[in-house]
Protein backbone atom coordinates (compact mmCIF):
# COMPACT_ATOMS: atom_id res chain seq x y z
CA UNK A 1 0.00 0.00 0.00
CA UNK A 2 2.56 2.49 0.93
CA UNK A 3 4.75 1.59 -1.94
CA UNK A 4 1.32 2.28 -4.19
CA UNK A 5 0.93 5.83 -2.78
CA UNK A 6 4.99 6.19 -3.37
CA UNK A 7 4.31 5.26 -6.61
CA UNK A 8 1.55 7.69 -7.23
CA UNK A 9 3.36 10.13 -5.98
CA UNK A 10 6.16 9.47 -8.03
CA UNK A 11 3.55 9.86 -11.28
CA UNK A 12 2.09 12.69 -10.44
CA UNK A 13 5.23 14.56 -9.95
CA UNK A 14 6.36 12.95 -13.27
CA UNK A 15 3.44 14.23 -14.85
CA UNK A 16 3.51 18.18 -13.65
CA UNK A 17 7.49 18.26 -14.41
CA UNK A 18 7.32 18.20 -18.16
CA UNK A 19 5.67 21.67 -18.12
CA UNK A 20 7.34 23.16 -15.81
CA UNK A 21 10.50 21.95 -17.14
CA UNK A 22 9.47 23.66 -20.76
CA UNK A 23 8.53 26.56 -19.19
CA UNK A 24 11.71 27.22 -17.16
CA UNK A 25 13.25 26.32 -20.35
CA UNK A 26 11.78 29.02 -21.93
CA UNK A 27 12.28 31.29 -19.94
CA UNK A 28 16.24 31.03 -19.58
CA UNK A 29 16.35 31.13 -23.23
CA UNK A 30 14.20 33.61 -23.85
CA UNK A 31 15.81 35.70 -20.59
CA UNK A 32 19.27 34.94 -22.47
CA UNK A 33 18.19 36.30 -25.85
CA UNK A 34 18.97 32.85 -27.21
CA UNK A 35 15.36 32.49 -28.15
CA UNK A 36 14.70 35.49 -29.59
CA UNK A 37 12.54 37.26 -27.06
CA UNK A 38 10.20 39.69 -29.90
CA UNK A 39 9.42 36.19 -30.92
CA UNK A 40 8.99 34.05 -27.60
CA UNK A 41 8.56 36.91 -24.96
CA UNK A 42 9.47 34.44 -21.88
CA UNK A 43 6.35 32.89 -19.80
CA UNK A 44 6.54 35.57 -16.55
CA UNK A 45 5.68 38.67 -19.31
CA UNK A 46 3.39 36.81 -21.11
CA UNK A 47 1.72 35.87 -17.47
CA UNK A 48 2.03 39.67 -16.55
CA UNK A 49 0.50 40.62 -19.75
CA UNK A 50 -2.37 38.51 -18.70
CA UNK A 51 -3.22 40.02 -15.29
CA UNK A 52 -2.66 43.35 -17.01
CA UNK A 53 -4.91 42.66 -19.94
CA UNK A 54 -7.61 41.19 -16.78
CA UNK A 55 -7.55 44.51 -14.84
CA UNK A 56 -8.26 46.13 -18.31
CA UNK A 57 -11.65 44.17 -18.46
CA UNK A 58 -11.99 43.82 -22.18
CA UNK A 59 -10.36 40.26 -22.18
CA UNK A 60 -13.33 38.93 -20.15
CA UNK A 61 -15.40 40.12 -22.38
CA UNK A 62 -13.76 38.42 -25.26
CA UNK A 63 -13.58 35.62 -23.34
CA UNK A 64 -17.55 36.25 -22.53
CA UNK A 65 -18.40 36.32 -26.25
CA UNK A 66 -16.44 33.07 -26.82
CA UNK A 67 -17.77 30.85 -24.59
CA UNK A 68 -21.04 31.73 -25.26
CA UNK A 69 -20.66 30.97 -28.73
CA UNK A 70 -19.29 27.58 -27.93
CA UNK A 71 -21.78 26.90 -25.11
CA UNK A 72 -24.70 28.03 -28.02
CA UNK A 73 -22.92 26.15 -30.45
CA UNK A 74 -22.42 22.89 -28.81
CA UNK A 75 -26.03 22.77 -27.46
CA UNK A 76 -27.55 23.58 -31.17
CA UNK A 77 -24.98 20.81 -32.52
CA UNK A 78 -24.67 18.36 -29.71
CA UNK A 79 -28.60 18.02 -29.37
CA UNK A 80 -29.80 16.85 -32.78
CA UNK A 81 -26.88 14.80 -33.00
CA UNK A 82 -27.74 13.05 -30.29
CA UNK A 83 -31.48 11.94 -31.97
CA UNK A 84 -30.36 11.92 -35.29
CA UNK A 85 -27.68 8.99 -33.72
CA UNK A 86 -29.80 7.25 -31.94
CA UNK A 87 -32.44 6.94 -34.72
CA UNK A 88 -29.62 5.53 -36.67
CA UNK A 89 -28.39 3.05 -34.37
CA UNK A 90 -31.85 1.73 -33.54
CA UNK A 91 -33.48 1.48 -36.75
CA UNK A 92 -31.30 0.13 -39.92
CA UNK A 93 -33.44 1.66 -42.40
CA UNK A 94 -32.77 5.29 -40.88
CA UNK A 95 -29.14 4.41 -40.96
CA UNK A 96 -29.03 3.26 -44.71
CA UNK A 97 -30.76 6.09 -45.62
CA UNK A 98 -29.02 8.86 -43.48
CA UNK A 99 -25.29 7.82 -43.33
CA UNK A 100 -24.58 8.96 -47.35
CA UNK A 101 -25.08 12.60 -46.09
CA UNK A 102 -23.03 12.24 -43.66
CA UNK A 103 -20.66 10.73 -45.34
CA UNK A 104 -21.05 13.59 -47.93
CA UNK A 105 -20.46 16.16 -45.94
CA UNK A 106 -18.15 14.88 -42.87
CA UNK A 107 -14.87 15.09 -44.98
CA UNK A 108 -15.31 19.07 -45.68
CA UNK A 109 -14.04 21.20 -43.19
CA UNK A 110 -16.62 23.30 -41.31
CA UNK A 111 -14.42 26.71 -41.86
CA UNK A 112 -14.46 25.74 -45.73
CA UNK A 113 -18.33 26.11 -45.23
CA UNK A 114 -18.13 29.65 -43.69
CA UNK A 115 -18.73 31.49 -46.73
CA UNK A 116 -22.05 29.81 -47.67
CA UNK A 117 -22.94 30.22 -43.69
CA UNK A 118 -22.66 33.38 -43.69
CA UNK A 119 -24.73 34.16 -46.92
CA UNK A 120 -27.63 31.74 -45.07
CA UNK A 121 -27.01 33.17 -41.24
CA UNK A 122 -25.56 36.64 -42.07
CA UNK A 123 -22.52 38.03 -40.06
CA UNK A 124 -23.97 37.73 -36.75
CA UNK A 125 -23.57 35.67 -33.89
CA UNK A 126 -25.67 32.78 -35.01
CA UNK A 127 -23.75 32.10 -38.10
CA UNK A 128 -20.62 31.16 -35.87
CA UNK A 129 -22.72 29.46 -33.31
CA UNK A 130 -23.81 27.10 -36.64
CA UNK A 131 -20.39 26.74 -37.31
CA UNK A 132 -19.99 25.06 -33.96
CA UNK A 133 -22.71 23.35 -34.15
CA UNK A 134 -22.23 21.68 -37.47
CA UNK A 135 -18.39 20.63 -36.69
CA UNK A 136 -19.52 19.47 -33.03
CA UNK A 137 -22.33 17.27 -34.82
CA UNK A 138 -20.36 14.87 -37.15
CA UNK A 139 -18.58 13.10 -33.95
CA UNK A 140 -21.29 13.11 -31.57
CA UNK A 141 -23.62 11.58 -34.14
CA UNK A 142 -21.58 8.69 -35.82
CA UNK A 143 -20.44 7.71 -31.86
CA UNK A 144 -24.34 8.07 -30.77
CA UNK A 145 -24.64 5.59 -33.36
CA UNK A 146 -21.73 3.33 -33.21
CA UNK A 147 -22.93 3.12 -29.33
CA UNK A 148 -26.23 2.08 -29.78
CA UNK A 149 -25.54 -0.51 -32.78
CA UNK A 150 -22.71 -2.48 -29.92
CA UNK A 151 -25.54 -2.41 -27.25
CA UNK A 152 -25.47 -6.62 -26.20
CA UNK A 153 -28.06 -7.98 -28.32
CA UNK A 154 -29.19 -9.52 -25.33
CA UNK A 155 -29.94 -6.62 -23.86
CA UNK A 156 -32.74 -6.13 -26.45
CA UNK A 157 -33.86 -9.31 -25.82
CA UNK A 158 -34.29 -9.06 -22.36
CA UNK A 159 -36.81 -6.06 -22.98
CA UNK A 160 -38.21 -7.91 -25.48
CA UNK A 161 -39.02 -10.91 -23.01
CA UNK A 162 -40.10 -8.44 -20.21
CA UNK A 163 -42.64 -6.43 -22.36
CA UNK A 164 -40.70 -3.14 -22.29
CA UNK A 165 -42.48 -0.97 -24.68
CA UNK A 166 -40.98 1.19 -27.53
CA UNK A 167 -40.80 4.46 -25.38
CA UNK A 168 -39.42 2.05 -22.12
CA UNK A 169 -36.65 0.11 -24.79
CA UNK A 170 -35.27 3.72 -25.21
CA UNK A 171 -35.15 5.38 -21.94
CA UNK A 172 -33.70 2.13 -20.36
CA UNK A 173 -32.02 0.32 -22.69
CA UNK A 174 -30.81 2.40 -25.82
CA UNK A 175 -30.36 5.57 -24.15
CA UNK A 176 -27.84 4.22 -21.08
CA UNK A 177 -26.65 1.65 -23.36
CA UNK A 178 -25.43 4.09 -25.80
CA UNK A 179 -23.85 6.45 -23.19
CA UNK A 180 -20.16 5.34 -22.90
CA UNK A 181 -19.51 5.81 -26.39
CA UNK A 182 -21.75 9.03 -26.85
CA UNK A 183 -20.08 11.01 -24.37
CA UNK A 184 -16.46 10.13 -25.87
CA UNK A 185 -18.19 11.60 -28.93
CA UNK A 186 -18.95 14.61 -26.77
CA UNK A 187 -15.49 14.77 -26.15
CA UNK A 188 -14.13 14.74 -29.17
CA UNK A 189 -17.14 17.54 -29.91
CA UNK A 190 -15.61 19.71 -27.51
CA UNK A 191 -12.29 19.37 -28.53
CA UNK A 192 -13.21 20.70 -32.26
CA UNK A 193 -15.54 23.12 -30.95
CA UNK A 194 -12.71 25.13 -29.56
CA UNK A 195 -10.46 24.57 -32.81
CA UNK A 196 -13.49 25.94 -34.73
CA UNK A 197 -14.42 29.03 -32.86
CA UNK A 198 -11.19 30.07 -32.51
CA UNK A 199 -10.32 29.27 -36.45
CA UNK A 200 -13.54 31.43 -37.68
CA UNK A 201 -13.06 34.14 -35.01
CA UNK A 202 -9.58 34.91 -36.99
CA UNK A 203 -11.60 34.82 -39.94
CA UNK A 204 -14.89 37.05 -39.60
CA UNK A 205 -14.91 38.35 -35.99
CA UNK A 206 -14.53 41.67 -34.27
CA UNK A 207 -14.53 40.08 -30.99
CA UNK A 208 -13.55 36.66 -28.75
CA UNK A 209 -10.33 35.08 -27.99
CA UNK A 210 -9.27 33.78 -31.64
CA UNK A 211 -9.65 38.24 -32.58
CA UNK A 212 -7.61 38.47 -29.74
CA UNK A 213 -4.82 36.43 -30.62
CA UNK A 214 -5.38 37.70 -34.39
CA UNK A 215 -5.47 41.10 -34.07
CA UNK A 216 -2.32 41.17 -31.60
CA UNK A 217 -0.36 39.45 -34.35
CA UNK A 218 -1.31 41.97 -37.14
CA UNK A 219 -0.05 44.61 -34.31
CA UNK A 220 3.12 42.85 -33.55
CA UNK A 221 1.77 42.44 -29.30
CA UNK A 222 3.12 39.21 -29.45
CA UNK A 223 2.88 38.79 -25.31
CA UNK A 224 -0.88 39.60 -25.74
CA UNK A 225 -1.25 36.98 -28.23
CA UNK A 226 0.56 34.34 -26.41
CA UNK A 227 -1.93 35.16 -23.78
CA UNK A 228 -4.65 34.11 -26.16
CA UNK A 229 -3.12 30.88 -26.60
CA UNK A 230 -3.11 30.48 -22.85
CA UNK A 231 -6.63 31.18 -22.90
CA UNK A 232 -7.54 28.61 -25.37
CA UNK A 233 -5.42 25.90 -23.61
CA UNK A 234 -6.88 26.70 -19.96
CA UNK A 235 -10.48 26.30 -21.77
CA UNK A 236 -9.54 22.90 -23.78
CA UNK A 237 -7.89 21.70 -20.37
CA UNK A 238 -10.83 23.10 -18.40
CA UNK A 239 -14.09 21.59 -20.42
CA UNK A 240 -12.53 18.11 -20.78
CA UNK A 241 -12.26 17.78 -16.81
CA UNK A 242 -15.83 19.12 -16.53
CA UNK A 243 -16.94 16.45 -19.18
CA UNK A 244 -14.60 13.86 -17.26
CA UNK A 245 -16.45 14.66 -13.85
CA UNK A 246 -19.67 14.44 -15.89
CA UNK A 247 -19.11 10.77 -17.14
CA UNK A 248 -18.42 9.92 -13.89
CA UNK A 249 -21.82 11.42 -12.19
CA UNK A 250 -24.08 9.69 -15.47
CA UNK A 251 -21.94 6.13 -15.47
CA UNK A 252 -21.83 5.27 -12.21
CA UNK A 253 -21.82 1.66 -13.68
CA UNK A 254 -19.15 1.46 -15.64
CA UNK B 1 -55.34 -29.37 -20.26
CA UNK B 2 -51.50 -29.06 -20.64
CA UNK B 3 -50.20 -26.01 -19.36
CA UNK B 4 -47.81 -25.97 -22.77
CA UNK B 5 -48.62 -27.48 -25.81
CA UNK B 6 -46.28 -27.57 -28.79
CA UNK B 7 -47.16 -29.87 -31.62
CA UNK B 8 -45.65 -30.08 -35.07
CA UNK B 9 -43.18 -27.23 -34.53
CA UNK B 10 -40.30 -26.77 -37.60
CA UNK B 11 -38.29 -24.52 -37.79
CA UNK B 12 -35.77 -23.37 -40.63
CA UNK B 13 -33.07 -20.80 -40.97
CA UNK B 14 -31.26 -19.81 -44.32
CA UNK B 15 -27.59 -20.46 -44.03
CA UNK B 16 -25.28 -18.73 -47.44
CA UNK B 17 -28.24 -19.22 -49.06
CA UNK B 18 -29.61 -22.95 -48.55
CA UNK B 19 -32.32 -23.81 -45.44
CA UNK B 20 -31.24 -25.49 -42.55
CA UNK B 21 -33.69 -27.69 -40.46
CA UNK B 22 -33.17 -26.39 -37.08
CA UNK B 23 -36.36 -27.92 -35.27
CA UNK B 24 -37.89 -31.17 -36.77
CA UNK B 25 -41.20 -32.03 -35.70
CA UNK B 26 -41.13 -31.15 -32.26
CA UNK B 27 -44.26 -32.00 -30.39
CA UNK B 28 -44.45 -31.88 -26.14
CA UNK B 29 -46.66 -31.29 -23.92
CA UNK B 30 -46.11 -30.17 -20.60
CA UNK B 31 -48.08 -30.37 -17.14
CA UNK B 32 -48.60 -27.58 -15.12
CA UNK B 33 -45.64 -27.23 -12.29
CA UNK B 34 -44.26 -29.34 -13.73
CA UNK B 35 -40.26 -28.78 -14.42
CA UNK B 36 -38.84 -29.85 -17.70
CA UNK B 37 -35.43 -30.02 -18.44
CA UNK B 38 -34.36 -30.06 -22.12
CA UNK B 39 -31.38 -31.65 -22.60
CA UNK B 40 -29.41 -32.39 -25.78
CA UNK B 41 -25.66 -31.69 -27.28
CA UNK B 42 -24.60 -27.88 -28.49
CA UNK B 43 -25.94 -26.27 -31.90
CA UNK B 44 -28.89 -29.45 -31.72
CA UNK B 45 -31.53 -26.33 -31.90
CA UNK B 46 -33.08 -26.21 -27.78
CA UNK B 47 -31.46 -22.78 -27.51
CA UNK B 48 -33.88 -21.46 -30.85
CA UNK B 49 -36.61 -23.89 -29.01
CA UNK B 50 -36.91 -21.91 -26.18
CA UNK B 51 -36.16 -18.42 -28.05
CA UNK B 52 -39.57 -19.36 -30.00
CA UNK B 53 -41.77 -19.80 -26.29
CA UNK B 54 -40.02 -16.65 -25.53
CA UNK B 55 -41.45 -14.62 -28.23
CA UNK B 56 -37.67 -13.83 -29.30
CA UNK B 57 -38.02 -16.13 -32.74
CA UNK B 58 -41.02 -17.53 -34.91
CA UNK B 59 -41.23 -20.67 -35.69
CA UNK B 60 -41.44 -21.63 -39.44
CA UNK B 61 -44.54 -24.66 -38.86
CA UNK B 62 -46.62 -25.66 -36.29
CA UNK B 63 -47.87 -24.06 -33.14
CA UNK B 64 -47.37 -23.14 -29.34
CA UNK B 65 -50.05 -22.79 -26.83
CA UNK B 66 -49.36 -21.90 -23.01
CA UNK B 67 -52.03 -21.51 -21.18
CA UNK B 68 -52.96 -18.10 -19.96
CA UNK B 69 -55.02 -18.79 -16.48
CA UNK B 70 -54.36 -15.04 -14.79
CA UNK B 71 -54.10 -12.63 -17.25
CA UNK B 72 -53.09 -10.28 -14.78
CA UNK B 73 -49.53 -12.57 -15.17
CA UNK B 74 -46.93 -12.19 -18.38
CA UNK B 75 -47.19 -15.24 -20.08
CA UNK B 76 -43.62 -16.15 -19.63
CA UNK B 77 -40.61 -14.30 -18.38
CA UNK B 78 -36.53 -15.82 -19.48
CA UNK B 79 -33.57 -16.57 -17.27
CA UNK B 80 -31.06 -15.43 -19.24
CA UNK B 81 -27.33 -16.66 -19.24
CA UNK B 82 -25.34 -14.68 -17.36
CA UNK B 83 -24.95 -12.01 -19.29
CA UNK B 84 -28.28 -10.73 -19.53
CA UNK B 85 -28.16 -8.81 -16.24
CA UNK B 86 -28.16 -5.33 -17.26
CA UNK B 87 -25.22 -3.35 -16.22
CA UNK B 88 -26.77 -0.06 -16.00
CA UNK B 89 -28.91 -1.00 -13.61
CA UNK B 90 -28.97 -1.34 -9.78
CA UNK B 91 -29.38 -4.85 -8.62
CA UNK B 92 -33.04 -3.82 -7.11
CA UNK B 93 -33.70 -2.11 -10.85
CA UNK B 94 -33.13 -5.47 -12.83
CA UNK B 95 -34.91 -7.51 -10.20
CA UNK B 96 -38.08 -5.33 -11.02
CA UNK B 97 -37.42 -4.59 -14.56
CA UNK B 98 -40.30 -6.74 -15.97
CA UNK B 99 -43.00 -5.25 -13.16
CA UNK B 100 -41.92 -1.88 -14.26
CA UNK B 101 -41.91 -2.72 -17.69
CA UNK B 102 -45.72 -3.77 -17.28
CA UNK B 103 -46.86 -0.83 -15.28
CA UNK B 104 -47.85 -2.58 -11.93
CA UNK B 105 -48.39 -0.75 -8.72
CA UNK B 106 -45.54 0.65 -7.06
CA UNK B 107 -46.66 -1.25 -3.62
CA UNK B 108 -46.70 -4.51 -5.33
CA UNK B 109 -43.25 -4.08 -7.36
CA UNK B 110 -41.50 -3.00 -3.83
CA UNK B 111 -42.98 -5.87 -2.24
CA UNK B 112 -42.59 -8.64 -5.16
CA UNK B 113 -38.68 -7.38 -5.46
CA UNK B 114 -38.48 -7.30 -1.84
CA UNK B 115 -39.35 -10.69 -1.44
CA UNK B 116 -36.95 -12.09 -4.06
CA UNK B 117 -33.91 -10.39 -3.34
CA UNK B 118 -34.56 -11.99 0.42
CA UNK B 119 -34.84 -14.88 -1.60
CA UNK B 120 -31.60 -14.90 -3.55
CA UNK B 121 -29.82 -13.56 -0.64
CA UNK B 122 -29.16 -10.33 -2.56
CA UNK B 123 -31.40 -8.06 -0.10
CA UNK B 124 -27.71 -6.32 0.78
CA UNK B 125 -26.81 -5.63 -2.19
CA UNK B 126 -29.35 -3.99 -3.49
CA UNK B 127 -27.96 -1.26 -4.65
CA UNK B 128 -24.95 -2.20 -6.24
CA UNK B 129 -24.42 -2.68 -9.94
CA UNK B 130 -23.62 -5.92 -12.14
CA UNK B 131 -20.00 -5.18 -12.46
CA UNK B 132 -19.55 -5.21 -8.48
CA UNK B 133 -21.01 -8.76 -8.58
CA UNK B 134 -19.37 -12.07 -8.73
CA UNK B 135 -21.37 -14.08 -11.88
CA UNK B 136 -23.18 -16.54 -9.55
CA UNK B 137 -24.32 -13.17 -8.00
CA UNK B 138 -25.32 -11.74 -11.12
CA UNK B 139 -27.27 -15.60 -11.76
CA UNK B 140 -29.31 -14.84 -8.64
CA UNK B 141 -30.00 -11.70 -9.67
CA UNK B 142 -31.50 -12.82 -13.32
CA UNK B 143 -33.63 -15.44 -11.70
CA UNK B 144 -34.91 -13.50 -9.11
CA UNK B 145 -35.56 -10.82 -11.79
CA UNK B 146 -37.71 -13.55 -13.87
CA UNK B 147 -39.40 -15.46 -10.20
CA UNK B 148 -40.53 -11.71 -9.51
CA UNK B 149 -42.19 -10.64 -12.87
CA UNK B 150 -44.72 -14.20 -11.97
CA UNK B 151 -45.05 -15.46 -15.03
CA UNK B 152 -47.29 -18.16 -15.94
CA UNK B 153 -44.32 -20.29 -17.37
CA UNK B 154 -40.38 -19.68 -16.86
CA UNK B 155 -38.05 -20.22 -19.32
CA UNK B 156 -34.44 -21.03 -18.76
CA UNK B 157 -31.56 -20.78 -21.33
CA UNK B 158 -28.27 -22.82 -19.77
CA UNK B 159 -28.60 -20.24 -16.53
CA UNK B 160 -25.63 -21.99 -14.99
CA UNK B 161 -23.49 -22.99 -17.92
CA UNK B 162 -20.88 -19.93 -16.92
CA UNK B 163 -20.21 -20.71 -13.24
CA UNK B 164 -18.09 -22.75 -10.97
CA UNK B 165 -18.56 -26.13 -10.32
CA UNK B 166 -19.29 -25.40 -6.60
CA UNK B 167 -21.91 -22.27 -7.35
CA UNK B 168 -23.31 -23.83 -10.18
CA UNK B 169 -24.19 -26.98 -7.14
CA UNK B 170 -25.35 -24.22 -4.60
CA UNK B 171 -27.22 -22.03 -7.25
CA UNK B 172 -29.20 -25.18 -8.54
CA UNK B 173 -30.47 -26.13 -4.64
CA UNK B 174 -31.44 -22.55 -4.45
CA UNK B 175 -33.32 -22.64 -7.52
CA UNK B 176 -35.22 -25.75 -6.77
CA UNK B 177 -36.09 -24.32 -3.51
CA UNK B 178 -37.60 -21.49 -4.64
CA UNK B 179 -39.16 -23.38 -7.11
CA UNK B 180 -40.98 -25.70 -4.75
CA UNK B 181 -42.61 -22.66 -2.68
CA UNK B 182 -43.85 -20.63 -6.41
CA UNK B 183 -44.99 -23.99 -8.17
CA UNK B 184 -44.58 -22.75 -11.48
CA UNK B 185 -43.77 -24.89 -14.49
CA UNK B 186 -40.40 -24.53 -16.06
CA UNK B 187 -38.72 -25.33 -19.13
CA UNK B 188 -34.62 -25.53 -18.52
CA UNK B 189 -32.06 -25.86 -20.72
CA UNK B 190 -28.86 -27.33 -20.09
CA UNK B 191 -26.17 -29.96 -21.81
CA UNK B 192 -25.12 -30.71 -18.17
CA UNK B 193 -26.43 -34.63 -17.38
CA UNK B 194 -25.61 -33.91 -13.52
CA UNK B 195 -27.74 -30.99 -13.94
CA UNK B 196 -30.43 -32.53 -15.39
CA UNK B 197 -31.08 -35.22 -13.35
CA UNK B 198 -31.08 -32.88 -10.48
CA UNK B 199 -33.73 -30.89 -11.11
CA UNK B 200 -36.26 -32.39 -13.29
CA UNK B 201 -39.72 -33.90 -13.14
CA UNK B 202 -39.11 -34.84 -16.49
CA UNK B 203 -35.67 -35.00 -19.23
CA UNK B 204 -36.31 -34.48 -22.57
CA UNK B 205 -33.46 -35.49 -25.10
CA UNK B 206 -32.79 -33.89 -28.27
CA UNK B 207 -30.80 -35.26 -31.01
CA UNK B 208 -27.94 -33.58 -32.66
CA UNK B 209 -29.51 -30.96 -35.71
CA UNK B 210 -31.57 -31.30 -36.89
CA UNK B 211 -33.33 -31.56 -33.35
CA UNK B 212 -35.88 -33.59 -32.40
CA UNK B 213 -36.89 -35.11 -29.36
CA UNK B 214 -35.98 -38.71 -28.98
CA UNK B 215 -36.65 -39.57 -25.86
CA UNK B 216 -38.71 -38.39 -22.63
CA UNK B 217 -37.51 -39.30 -19.64
CA UNK B 218 -39.39 -39.04 -16.27
CA UNK B 219 -37.12 -38.73 -13.06
CA UNK B 220 -39.06 -39.75 -10.02
CA UNK B 221 -36.78 -39.50 -7.47
CA UNK B 222 -39.02 -37.63 -4.83
CA UNK B 223 -38.09 -34.28 -3.58
CA UNK B 224 -36.62 -32.14 -2.39
CA UNK B 225 -33.00 -33.42 -3.69
CA UNK B 226 -29.75 -32.94 -3.32
CA UNK B 227 -26.90 -33.42 -5.50
CA UNK B 228 -25.71 -36.24 -3.06
CA UNK B 229 -28.64 -38.48 -3.30
CA UNK B 230 -28.91 -37.62 -6.34
CA UNK B 231 -25.19 -39.46 -7.23
CA UNK B 232 -26.02 -42.19 -4.43
CA UNK B 233 -28.90 -43.27 -6.13
CA UNK B 234 -28.30 -46.40 -8.40
CA UNK B 235 -31.26 -45.22 -10.51
CA UNK B 236 -29.85 -42.15 -11.40
CA UNK B 237 -26.90 -43.49 -11.92
CA UNK B 238 -28.14 -45.85 -14.90
CA UNK B 239 -30.36 -43.08 -15.76
CA UNK B 240 -27.11 -41.23 -16.62
CA UNK B 241 -25.69 -43.61 -18.13
CA UNK B 242 -28.61 -44.16 -20.65
CA UNK B 243 -28.78 -40.25 -21.26
CA UNK B 244 -24.73 -40.32 -21.82
CA UNK B 245 -25.15 -43.30 -24.73
CA UNK B 246 -27.79 -41.55 -26.30
CA UNK B 247 -25.95 -38.16 -26.35
CA UNK B 248 -22.70 -39.82 -27.38
CA UNK B 249 -24.32 -41.62 -29.96
CA UNK B 250 -26.32 -38.17 -31.33
CA UNK B 251 -22.10 -36.50 -31.46
CA UNK B 252 -21.05 -38.75 -33.14
CA UNK B 253 -23.51 -39.54 -36.06
CA UNK B 254 -23.53 -35.63 -35.98
CA UNK B 255 -19.89 -35.58 -36.86
CA UNK B 256 -19.63 -38.39 -39.45
CA UNK B 257 -22.89 -36.59 -41.24
CA UNK B 258 -20.65 -33.36 -41.50
CA UNK B 259 -17.92 -35.08 -42.87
Amino acid sequence: MRKLIKWFKHQQILTISAPIVLLIAWEFFSRMEILDPRFFPPPTLILQTLIDMGAGGELFHHIGVSLLRIFCGFLLGVIPAICIGLFMGMYKWFKTFFSPIIMIFMPIPTLAMLPIILILFGIGEFSKMVTIAISVFFPVAINTAAGVANIDPIYTDVAKNFQASSKDFFLKIALPGSLPVMLEGIQMGQAIALLTIVAAEMIGANSGIGYVIWMNYKAFLLPEMYVGLLLISFFGYFFSLLLRGLERKLLPWK
Amino acid sequence: MFKIQIRQLEKQFVKQHQYVDVLENISIDIKKGEFVCLLGPSGCGKTTLLRILAGLEKPSLGDISIQHENKQNPLQSMVFQESGVIPWMTVEENVSFGLKMRHMPTDYIHEQTNHYLEKVGLRRFRKLYPKELSGGMKQRVSIARAFANNPEILLMDEPFAALDEQNKFILQEELLSIWQETEKTVLFITHSIDEALLLSDRILLMSAQPGKIIEDLPIQMQRPRSIEQVRASEDMTNTFLNIWEHLHREVKHARSANH
